[in-house]
């Protein structure tokens, strides 16, 4: 497209806007996690405006995904060991609409505490029926739902005697680059939270209590698997219409 | 009202389990007309590559567009620089958009903290205030350490009236900094072959934006 050509299609362009979640994001510098010491930006960040580069973004669709990729516990020749549960909730933005059709990514530890990547080398049994890996699309009203096994807590580095409570690693996109999120889902009433350097990066208490699912019978299946909800809240937008060429 | 947005944590030491694709380099296949590669290293603030990062981009396809609903363009027939109407469709796509572009492009560092994606160039953008924003993809670095995504651009480096008027660019007023930015043909490579690192920390730390 010529300058020219650009600047022609550029008349009342009405783009969304997302809200900017103040204190909710951790800061990322944290004196408590040793790994961000050399890795976190110095420097503030520089505002960007939201234009069209970031209230678009990839609309990952249904030829990335097969119902078998929500099922963590039937991908190998046997079962893997483990707690089997059920973690199902909803994708919404901050103004309570589900986000339909939005690709999520999980990843995890079996449920020795041991991730089936050659990094970890915590001495747990690997499970050749795990691999720890799965997906899914959200429905049309934002829900998903995945059966897996409970994770084990597992040691690491940052501190003498530091272990992270169990958790599984989510990958969400929503419909904008604005929205793109990677976080972790925890476990209700884990004694391990207290110690845990990254569940406590986030500064506000009621911030980081949304990363916890809750159990739920009504989800639990009868001599099958535990129930887990899990509800992921995005930014949420508003639309505001943007006047080319005014005040000239 | 309190935002209730569920909080970022780090991706971790083991994202290589749940995320990298097979095609996820690659926002085009590799032989595709006008391909270019855009590839680099991530550092820390020791200077040391991260070997355990994603890169992720997002851009406009070479006519300036985007195969998206928000994409406001997407529901007006408009001209493009070859004098067609661009014609849209129900998911915002244009006509315009090349068969097999998908405008995301994912890649996981390697052992040396090195990333390549395979894209075709963005076209510019314009601004809703009748500006335009010189060719650009949004770039998203994850990584243990990093409890947040850190976000940046990439520009090109043969497009300097472009980057001169773009205002993203101009709000950086210290040089040097705006030149973290800017990708720099890759020594050696052919036309089409670009070097873009990011480093994360130091005193030539890339510049990070807040969104």
């Amino acid at each position: 497209m010529t300058a020219e050509g650009a600047k022609a299609a550029s008349g009342g362009l009405v783009l969304p806007h997302y809200e900017r979640p103040v204190g909710v994001h951790p800061p990322l510098h944290s004196a408590a996690y040793r790994s961000s010491a050399l890795r976190a930006p110095n420097r503030p960040p520089t505002p960007l405006p939201q234009w069209l580069t970031e209230v678009t973004g990839p609309l990952l669709g249904a030829d990335r995904v097969t119902a078998a990729d929500a099922d963590l516990t039937r991908r190998h020749a046997a079962e893997p060991l483990g707690e089997r549960i059920i973690v199902t909730g909803r994708v919404i933005d901050s103004d309570g609409r589900g986000v339909p059709d939005t690709l999520i990514e999980i990843w995890q530890a079996n449920a020795a505490g041991r991730y089936a990547h050659r990094v970890d080398d915590h001495p747990a049994p690997l499970d050749p029926n795990f691999d720890g890996a799965g997906r899914c699309l959200t429905d049309s009203d934002g829900r998903y739902r995945f059966v897996t096994i409970k994770p084990g807590a597992y040691p690491w580095k940052n501190h003498l005697n530091a272990w992270r409570p169990a958790h599984i690693h989510f990958s969400l996109f929503g419909r904008a680059f604005t929205q793109r999120l990677i976080t972790q889902m925890y476990f209700p009433g884990d004694p391990l939270f207290a110690q845990d350097p990254i569940f406590n990066s986030v500064p506000d208490p009621q911030a980081r209590e949304r990363l916890i699912a809750r159990f739920d019978l009504g989800v639990t299946e009868p001599d099958w698997a535990l129930g887990f909800v899990w509800d992921i809240v995005l930014r949420g937008r508003d639309s505001t219409v943007f006047e080319s060429g005014e005040g000239r | 009202m309190t935002s209730q947005v569920t909080p970022s944590q780090t991706v971790g030491p083991f994202l290589a389990i749940g995320l990298p694709w097979p095609d996820g380099p690659f926002v085009v296949p590799e032989r595709t007309p006008g391909a270019i590669s855009i590839a680099g290293r991530v550092l820390d603030g020791a200077g040391d590559p991260v070997s355990d990062a994603l890169v992720e981009t997002w851009q406009a396809d070479p006519a300036g567009r985007f195969a998206h609903p928000d994409d406001p363009r997407g529901t007006t027939s408009t001209a493009d620089s070859t004098g067609t109407a661009a014609t849209a469709d129900p998911t915002g796509a244009t006509a315009s958009t090349p068969a097999g572009f998908r405008g995301f492009g994912r890649c996981p560092t390697d052992e040396t903290g090195r990333y390549r994606i395979v894209t075709l160039r963005p076209g510019p953008l314009p601004c809703p205030d009748g500006g335009l924003e010189a060719p650009h993809l949004d770039v998203s670095v994850f990584a243990r350490g990093l409890l947040d995504r850190v976000v940046t651009r990439i520009y090109f480096p043969d497009e300097a009236q472009a980057n001169a008027a773009d205002p993203v660019l101009a709000s950086i007023t210290d040089s040097e900094r705006r030149a973290t930015l800017i990708a720099v043909a890759q020594p050696g490579g052919k036309a089409g072959e670009f070097r873009f690192d990011i480093r994360l920390q130091g005193s030539r730390e890339t510049v990070f934006f807040d969104v």
